[in-house]
């Protein structure tokens, strides 16, 4: 019996973690579309929502209220059993992947007991983190396939299509990064990212990948099928996009899985890029205070990353407008690949000629 | 063509340079301009707390006004209803009786002045019509209904409170 070898001071210990995480991921994806509407007022000169609480704080859960109490449609001639499995897949993928994000460097109790603040320590986080956000695509797919509406259907092919193609260059700069760290396991990556200055150099990726980040930027705003490339909705010109047929709570997860999506992805870039939970100076500061104001702080710094990133996303947003859906195209099959191709092998020659 | 202001640009239809086309120097531009938004002030008016001062030559809802007596002013001519492009006002004209000199100025009054506030437009043409100084667009904002029947205004809706009797008409 394998099971029973498990620890269950184990169990419960990643029970708690993966609540928090999940719920602390809910949180800061509420907060995000807040934060999204007074990024936008702010940008535009306008207050942005102020009536629900002090600053409108409580306005996502005066949002949330009201998408609960409004009326549930399921369009007749859909597949009943597709029409509610979409929004539901679309929520599972966006909150699996924060399973291998590492939250916060190991914390060491008193007794000597380690507790890693990541959920999953598997060693092809990486390729976990690709094969989830793959499945995304599903979600997109059957909500636009299930509601039987060809304007839904057109527009989740659209997505569909576009996230498939933008995945492509996604995975090869990833490839050049993973030539570098020679590990797919996120704990491995972000521990070769420690402090901030080592022997001579940066040790964060984004100083020794700058193409490769910039690439994996761009495939990321159309992986999240944010403007300037949302165009899976396009709410202002073509239809309303593959949630046309969703009302109520269903259409609600659709737009929070964007949001889970986009905290999970930030996460993943400053994991992946800007050293996760590392900061300048860590070495120091872990001696001056204990171990666990060092998790915290840590775990803190993380989260600072993320937000730049969740704000630096929101920017871009409400400056860029929507690429054509071919300019689009053309941009992600001519451009982006090409260059992630050149980036991997620049990556290969510095690597086997410089390091030798 | 003659220019209306000199903010217009020719647009420009030459390719674009690598610079443009690897979009990024443009992003940047685009950015800055919004971040500098950030420090700007914001113009809204916070409404229900914070109320702008109407425009001199704003037009809200009808009042028929009365003379210093007291006595309604409107003598039923019509001219307001034919002015009227959206055919918002409905009257009947009565004779003034003796005795009722001291509620209507003149010989002939309105005995029934109804507006349609769905059909009005405030325009205010109305207003420019009449000969009596009878129909004014006042300061106050048209309120909303539940029922269509309480969208068209009555005489005593509109007129004004008798200054003789202390607003009791
Ligand atoms: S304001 Fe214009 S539309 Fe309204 S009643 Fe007067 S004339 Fe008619
Ligand atoms: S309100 Fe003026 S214009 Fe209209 S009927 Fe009366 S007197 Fe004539």
């Amino acid at each position: 019996m394998l099971l029973l070898d498990i620890d269950i001071a184990f169990i419960i210990e990643k029970l708690i973690l993966a609540t928090v995480i999940l719920l602390g991921s809910l949180g800061v994806a509420m907060y995000a579309t807040w934060g999204e509407r007074k990024v936008a007022a702010v940008m535009q000169d306008r207050v942005g929502p102020n009536r629900a609480g002090p600053f409108g704080l409580l306005q996502p859960l005066a949002d949330g209220g009201k998408l609960f109490f409004k009326e549930e449609i399921i369009p007749e001639g859909s597949t009943k059993f597709l029409f509610i499995l979409g929004p539901g897949l679309a929520m599972l993928t966006a909150c699996m992947t924060s399973a291998v994000i590492p939250w916060g460097p190991d914390f060491v109790t008193e007794s000597g007991k380690v507790i890693s603040l990541q959920v999953a320590d598997i060693n092809i986080g990486i390729l976990f983190i690709f094969g989830v956000v793959s499945l995304g695509v599903y979600g997109v797919m059957l909500g636009g396939w299930a509601s039987n509406n060809k304007f839904s259907l057109l527009s989740s092919i659209r997505a569909a299509a576009q996230a498939v193609s933008y995945e492509l260059a996604f995975g090869i700069a990833l490839v050049a990064l993973l030539m570098m760290t020679g590990s797919l396991s996120m704990r491995d990556i972000v521990a070769q990212q420690h402090g901030f200055w080592a022997d001579g150099y940066f040790t964060w990726n984004f100083f020794k990948q700058p193409l490769g980040f910039l690439i994996f930027l761009v495939c990321a705003f159309a992986e999240l099928n944010r403007a300037p490339f949302d165009m899976a909705e396009c709410e202002s010109e073509l239809n309303m996009g593959y949630h046309q047929e969703y009302s109520s709570m269903k259409l609600g997860f659709y737009l929070f899985a964007e949001y889970i999506n986009l905290f999970i992805s930030s996460a993943v870039i400053a994991t992946l890029y800007f050293g996760g939970y590392n900061f300048p100076f860590m070495d120091a500061v872990s001696d001056a205070v204990g171990p666990l104001l060092f998790t915290l702080i840590s775990v803190l710094v993380l989260l600072t990353k993320v937000i730049c990133i969740i704000l630096f996303f929101m920017f871009v947003r409400w400056t860029l407008p929507r690429f054509r859906y071919d300019q689009l195209m053309k941009l992600g099959w001519k451009s982006l690949i090409p260059l992630a191709l050149v980036n991997m092998l620049i990556t290969g020659i510095v690597i086997l000629y410089a390091l030798n | 063509m003659e220019k209306l202001t000199n903010r217009s640009v020719q647009v420009d239809r030459s390719p674009m340079t690598f610079g443009e086309k690897i979009y990024l120097p443009a992003i940047f531009k685009g950015l800055t301009i919004t971040i500098g938004h950030i420090f700007k002030k914001n113009v809204t008016f916070k409404y229900p707390e914070q109320k702008r001062a109407f425009s001199p030559v704003f037009r809200g809802l009808h009042i028929l006004n009365r003379d210093e007596e007291g006595r309604e002013r409107c003598t039923a001519c019509g001219l307001c209803a034919l002015a009227c492009p959206a055919e918002a006002i409905t009257m009947e004209a009565a004779e003034r009786k003796p005795g009722e000199e001291h509620l209507y100025r003149e010989e002939k009054y309105a005995a029934k002045y109804e507006i349609n506030m769905l059909r009005c437009i405030f325009c205010g043409y109305c207003e420019e019509a009449c000969p009596k100084d009878a129909v004014y667009l006042s300061e106050t904002l048209m309120p909303t209904h539940y029922s269509r029947k309480t969208m068209v205004y009555k005489k005593e809706d509109l007129l004004i409170p008798n200054p003789k009797n202390h607003g009791n008409q």
